[in-house]
């Protein structure tokens, strides 16, 4: 059938809708960011109002109130859109890269990887604030590279790395046990971090280096985000398109790897923030453009809000890790099944 | 794997005499573990001490030591027969060699529901526990085997495990956010996410030896079904098996295994996994030879893995669910590696 010119209309006029539509999804996302961060800042045991929070972040002397949103609540929120960044943005790169929503890195294993290396450094080393967080990201890109090397065969790539990765985080989860239980005390709350990841207690000296390779590893990874966006098209097109794949592969990997590594060390292996990101943000955008941004946004919004609710709405007061994981592991089942019924798995 | 190898040799594997041989070793082994989860401990104690325990002494502290870990290797030793046999039922029902009650989620699904009996129902009484993890077992093992073997392929053993670990993952997460509020039964949150032998008493161990036994005899009954069911569904009906009555009474049996296993110990993984593998190799595939062998070989690896969680953590100890998931997991991998990519 040829080509005719309504088709090509009609192809356009659903681009810019689809362009539109991404427009306002991230614009809203980006909102929705920012009211879960003001509300975290504002409410809480104690309500501050808007203005008053305003006026502490400006410097001025407020109190009580200086102790509740400077000290407690900022670090916590700064803290919380950081690690959610990084989970959205690393996760999103991970699957698209290996074109399976199932290969993010909180379920093949690395996130646990740089989880374990964190609490090591801190329990066994001694180590704190950046060292903890390099000594986490080494030990990730290691494990990362020892999970691909088992799972490059001929066929399988994609089952094989998942289930390799389901046996490296079950290595990590014990090492992480093994060393908590070597510390003086086993204190239940450091342990939830570790295991599941937690914003409580953020200090400025974790989030640091988390944010600093945010800004840095997130400008590689946004860089390539077109060579990402073509190796989804598969690596013969890819390399059609003039993409150099390998070196593509190898810098998106490790930006990926990096980002998951340093925020794990600030806040704990999140759970499922990275898994989930991508496939919403893909959900609300639809599948135009590149993922990443939007994956970010909704990373950063899942952390804030399950935060807040683990915090105030629960009746206890559940670490984000314990709300996120219970939030995602119904949207792991349900990804089962419809890849399932689809037949791609 | 299994149904080509059980056609290709007509006696299953290996020589009766070599299997002999093998169960000999591996009864001796035992021994020897059984003897060693006594004798080593966070305390030293001489071989006095631990003679004088076993004719009922607890004068001095390191008598009382002995005295506490003859339960627990009793504990041990029953626990890890009833996950590895649990384990071997399960690959050979759903003839997919990632099955194993820990890696399914089964044994967090009742460690959850012994935990909501805990918080919500004042469940206090041992039995009640025991029957209530069997219930959760049993509600979790069918839900992840429906979720694993929908779509193309049934369950495939990357959807089977998949669907186990989110399971696994969600129920743990339940156990915390059930917990955490509680002080009350805060101090057990450790042992209802990662299984131990520690606290063992007799008490306990009587308590579930009825289910257990109950447990044992449905699944070696059920071995010359399995070894028709590796056949695959259509040769084992074609050879007078009523395939799903005989699915259902070994899966009952495992279930009601994994069960109270957890109910006493907490949820424990990757035994029932590797030992079955483990015993493959040596006694071949045959389930009259396998499923036997995988009890003994369950109970050898979960004493010998509570021994060494004593000794690398001194003067604390690891609880048995931490070392065998650090022995287990690398199985696990080997295990995936051997599989041809269309297999998985």
């Amino acid at each position: 059938m040829p080509v005719t010119e309504t088709d090509i209309l009609a192809v356009g006029a659903i681009r810019r809708r689809q362009a539109t539509r991404r427009r306002i999804v991230l614009a809203i996302l980006a909102i929705l960011v920012l009211a879960a961060f003001a509300t975290t800042l504002m409410a809480g045991k104690s309500f501050v109002p808007p203005l008053e929070v305003i006026q502490i972040l400006l410097g001025a002397d407020m109190g009580g109130a200086n102790f509740t949103v400077g000290t407690l609540r900022l670090p916590r929120a700064v803290l919380s859109v950081v690690a959610g960044l990084s989970f959205g943005l690393g996760g999103a790169a991970f699957q698209t890269l290996l074109r399976n929503p199932l290969a993010s890195p909180d379920i093949i294993g690395i996130s646990s990887s740089a989880s374990a290396a964190a609490v090591f450094a801190i329990v066994v080393l001694s180590l704190d604030g950046a060292g903890v967080a390099f000594f986490a990201v080494t030990a990730s890109l290691v494990v990362a590279g020892f999970i691909f090397v088992l799972s490059f065969r001929r066929s399988g790539f994609g089952a094989r790395l998942i289930l390799t990765g389901i046996g490296v985080a079950a290595i990590c989860q014990s090492i992480i046990y093994y060393v908590l239980s070597r510390a003086p005390v086993w204190d239940a709350a450091e342990a939830l971090r570790w295991l599941t990841g937690s914003v409580n207690g953020a200090a400025w000296g974790q989030i640091g280096p988390a944010a600093l390779v945010l800004v840095i590893a997130g400008s590689v990874l946004l860089s390539r985000a077109r060579a990402l966006e073509n190796l989804r098209l598969g690596e013969d097109t890819a390399a059609a398109l003039g993409e150099r794949v390998n070196l593509s592969r190898v810098l998106i990997i490790m930006a990926a790897v990096a980002l998951i590594a340093f925020a794990t060390a600030a806040a704990g292996p999140v759970a499922f923030v990275a898994f989930l990101s991508g496939p919403i943000a893909t959900r609300l955008v639809g599948h135009y453009g590149s993922a990443l941004i939007p994956s970010a946004l909704t990373g950063a919004l899942l952390v804030l809000v399950a935060d807040f609710a683990g915090q105030y709405l629960l009746g206890a007061r559940f670490p984000v890790g314990v709300v996120t994981g219970a939030l995602g592991a119904p949207y792991l089942i349900y990804l089962i099944v419809v890849s399932n019924r689809a037949e791609k798995t | 794997m299994t149904t080509t190898a059980s056609i290709r040799a007509p006696d299953l594997g290996r020589p009766n005499r070599l299997r002999l041989a093998w169960l000999l070793l591996v009864l001796g082994l035992l021994g020897i573990c059984c003897a060693l989860s006594v004798a080593i401990g966070a305390r030293d104690v001489g071989l006095a001490d631990i003679l004088a325990a076993f004719n009922g002494l607890a004068d001095t502290i390191e008598q009382a030591a002995v005295t506490k870990r003859i339960p627990r290797t009793v504990l041990a030793a029953i626990a890890g027969a009833a996950l590895g046999l649990s384990g071997a039922v399960m690959q050979g029902v759903t003839r997919n060699p990632l099955a194993d009650p820990g890696i399914l989620g089964i044994n967090m699904g009742a460690a959850l529901a012994v935990v909501v009996g805990l918080a919500w129902f004042g469940l206090a009484a041992a039995q009640a526990y025991i029957w209530t993890a069997i219930f959760g077992a049993a509600v979790t093992a069918v839900f992840v085997f429906v979720i694993g073997s929908l779509g193309r392929g049934g369950a495939t053993p990357l959807k089977l495990a998949l669907a186990g670990t989110a399971t696994s993952i969600a129920l743990a997460s339940f156990i915390t956010a059930v917990i955490l509020p509680r002080n009350d039964i805060a101090e057990g949150a450790r042992s209802w996410q990662i299984g131990g032998v520690g606290g063992a008493t007799f008490d306990t161990i009587i308590q579930i030896l009825p289910f257990l036994a109950a447990g044992f005899l449905l699944c070696l009954l059920s071995a010359r079904k399995l070894n028709s069911l590796a056949l695959g569904d259509e040769l084992a009906a074609g050879l007078g098996e009523r395939v799903m009555l005989a699915r259902a009474t070994a899966s009952f049996g495992a279930v009601i295994l994994a069960g109270a296993t957890t109910a006493i110990c907490g949820p424990i993984a990757f035994v029932g996994l590797l030992v079955p593998h483990v015993c493959r190799l040596l006694v071949g595939v045959d389930h009259r030879w396998l499923l036997p062998f995988s009890a003994l070989g369950g109970a050898i690896l979960l004493l010998a893995s509570d021994v060494i969680g004593r000794i690398i953590a001194r003067p604390g100890e690891l609880d048995v669910g931490i070392v065998t998931a650090f022995v287990g997991a690398p199985i696990f991998i080997w295990i995936v590696q051997r599989y041809r990519g269309r297999d998985l």
